[in-house]
């Protein structure tokens, strides 16, 4: 048919009409519905190197941390007679402190008291945090009305402040209850201050963990992909599976995973402040704080734990920020 | 009228913040067995006029209603260990002005970089100089203030001698300040190349372009005045990390400000000190919070309070 020049009708080939071809469809819904949230996710996060990079050093941290000193000929306590404020040598790589105690071996454990700080608070705030969270958001209403005001308020509180008071006042009557009670007697091992930065880590930061958990099981209660889910017959194993879990999980491992540096970073200026943990037992902070009374005169003993606790905390910066960008399926291009 | 009702109750909730933190620091001080005068070498019949004289010996209820109305009236006890009898409320002023001199040159500091920094991470997304600024700026949030401290004094005071130690030489502001600056600073940059990012997502920005508008004004115009405003939330957090950085800044530099006065405070436990200085910092925190919920509001009327 000829077709008219001025005419404003399209030109329509039967090519342009063809069904367009299956595979583009399934190249775009592959990350999601076949391969499942985790594989997906740790696709994304094998593709981003610098998280990668980070995760390799938190693990060779660990490493170093756990078997470290149980492969050293010293123990982070042990005061060798005769070799008091060595410099770096071969039988001393740290050097040795001025009680001479060998550094290398006290910065493993150093770095093994620092990392289980971050860890058990974070988990200490998941799980305060959570249940709170879950609380008042399932029950709603009043409750959940006074339960945010508190929360509220002790956000709106400075926490470093709150902290540092807490830990003042629980160090005395934890250590005093730790050596009489019986039942308190197995803490003794991990120490006073140690239990103290955990308690006060758990009173100060759940709240952020519980403003998000909230906010997602609120979200997720109303969501319309739930509805459609349950219109189409899924079941609340495929619900919570499938639905709930992928969109809430991700944010709370990111922020639990943010939680351990700022534990760590807290820990080290509490140390500064000579409220860290208690001697003999070492963390990164207290070699830190302690080397900087004799920086000038030997700045060698700061260098290592130093750039040590500086690695741990960024690298859980860099390794968490990657671990959000990967769990987080709405930033997804 | 909605917005006067918000207002007021973001102020109520900031007072009663305030008056919880009061009520906290002074039981939990007054947890701590003993008195001030503990330490001294003084007779029991001395230690029992002296806590007479500052009202120790009173019940706990009626100590903490006084020191509420001390507060009211600025009055905040005296310190018993660090400068005996002297007003905690002078020792505060006095040494918050020097505390605040330097806070305000790093917080501009911050701001003055941070921003810029972060918008060019922002724009040129990937490129070397945003692998740079990254990298840069993860270090910046990572290491301990004591750490960037003695580094600097290390390099910049012993190896070189550019830079005095003491802070009352010329240029000894310089390393506070930039201890003071780095973590805020780097901070912003993260948070600025976060907000421009997501704002450079939006659709309103490829309809401008749809419509023709040049790429300067798209990013300048339109970009980052939008980006911008989140970032008036961390006035807050950002008073409040310099006042933490303070504390590490002032001790190490010897600097006559309240940050140095709180370590020295925590670490001989004076705790008049302690609580003074803990409610006036909080009380600033408090107040800059409230400032930025406020601002925030004003510039981004989408915002609800709470």
């Amino acid at each position: 048919m000829k077709k008219n020049p001025l005419s404003l009708q399209i030109k329509i080939d039967a090519d342009d009409i063809k069904p367009l071809d299956k595979d583009i469809f399934l190249k775009d819904t592959e990350e999601t519905s076949d391969v499942g949230f985790w594989k997906a996710s740790w696709k994304r996060l094998r593709g981003n190197k610098i998280a990668m990079a980070a995760m390799f050093v938190i693990i060779a941290l660990i490493i170093f941390a756990i078997i470290g000193p149980m492969l050293s000929p010293y123990k982070y306590d042990q005061q060798l007679r005769g070799s008091e404020g060595l410099l770096p040598c071969f039988a001393h790589p740290f050097g040795t402190d001025r009680l001479g105690r060998d550094l290398l071996v006290r910065c493993m454990v150093g770095a093994r008291i620092s990392l289980a700080v971050g860890v058990i608070s974070a988990v200490i705030v998941l799980i305060i945090g959570s249940i709170y969270g879950a609380i008042s958001g399932l029950i709603g209403g009043k409750l959940d009305t006074i339960m945010m005001r508190i929360v509220d308020v002790i956000y709106s509180v400075p926490e470093i402040l709150l902290i540092v008071v807490i830990k003042l006042v629980i160090d005395d009557p934890l250590t005093k209850l730790m050596d009489t009670v019986e039942f308190f007697r197995p803490l003794q091992k991990i120490g006073a201050g140690l239990i103290a930065i955990f308690i006060v880590y758990g009173s100060m930061y759940w709240v952020g963990m519980s403003r998000i958990v909230r906010g997602q099981v609120l979200q997720l209660k109303e969501m319309e992909y739930v509805t459609a889910a349950t219109a189409l017959g899924a079941g609340k194993g495929r619900l919570i599976r499938h639905h709930l879990l992928p969109n809430c999980i991700g944010q709370l491992i990111a922020t639990v995973m943010m939680q351990i540096p700022s534990a760590i970073f807290t820990e080290a200026f509490l140390s500064f402040l000579g409220i860290g943990v208690n001697a003999p037992m070492a963390s990164l902070g207290s070699l830190t704080s302690e080397a900087m009374d004799s920086v000038f005169s030997k700045p060698y003993r700061l260098i290592f734990p130093a750039l040590l606790i500086s690695l741990i905390i960024l690298s859980f910066n860099l390794f968490g920020d990657g671990l959000r960008d990967a769990l987080d399926p709405k930033m997804k291009k | 009228m909605e917005f006067v009702q918000k207002l007021l109750r973001r102020v109520l909730l900031a007072v009663f913040s305030l008056f919880v933190i009061v009520t906290i620091t002074f039981f939990l001080m007054n947890l701590i067995p003993g008195d001030p005068f503990m330490s001294e070498k003084a007779t029991p019949e001395i230690r029992a006029e002296l806590r007479a004289k500052y009202g120790l010996d009173q019940p706990i209820y009626v100590q903490y209603v006084r020191y509420l109305k001390g507060l009211v009236h600025g009055d905040m006890g005296n310190s018993y260990i660090l400068q005996k009898g002297r007003a905690i409320a002078s020792i505060v002023t006095e040494s918050f002005a020097v505390s605040m001199k330097l806070g305000i040159r790093a917080l501009l500091v911050a701001v003055f970089l941070g921003i810029p920094i972060g918008c060019i991470a922002g724009l040129w997304k990937g490129k070397v100089i945003d692998g740079f600024v990254r990298v840069f700026s993860a270090i910046g949030i990572s290491v301990p203030g004591y750490v960037i401290a003695a580094t600097l004094m290390l390099i910049l005071s012993v190896q070189f001698g550019l830079l005095p130690i003491s802070y009352n030489k010329p240029g000894g502001s310089v390393m506070p300040i930039i201890v003071l600056a780095m973590y805020p600073t780097c901070y912003l940059i993260r948070l600025t190349r976060a907000s421009i990012l997501e704002v450079l997502n939006q659709d309103y920005l490829r309809t401008e372009r749809s419509k023709g508008m040049s790429e300067f004004i798209v990013i300048f115009v339109h970009a980052l005045k939008n980006s911008l405003i989140p970032i008036v939330t961390y006035l807050g957090p950002l008073t409040a990390s310099v006042l933490t950085g303070g504390f590490v800044a002032e001790s190490v530099f010897n600097v006559p400000g309240l940050g140095r006065y709180f370590v020295t405070a925590v670490q001989n436990r004076d705790y008049t000190l302690i609580m003074g200085t803990t409610i006036f910092y909080a009380a600033l925190i408090i107040f800059m919070n409230l400032v930025c919920d406020v601002l925030y509001q004003i510039v981004d009327p989408r915002i609800k309070i709470n």
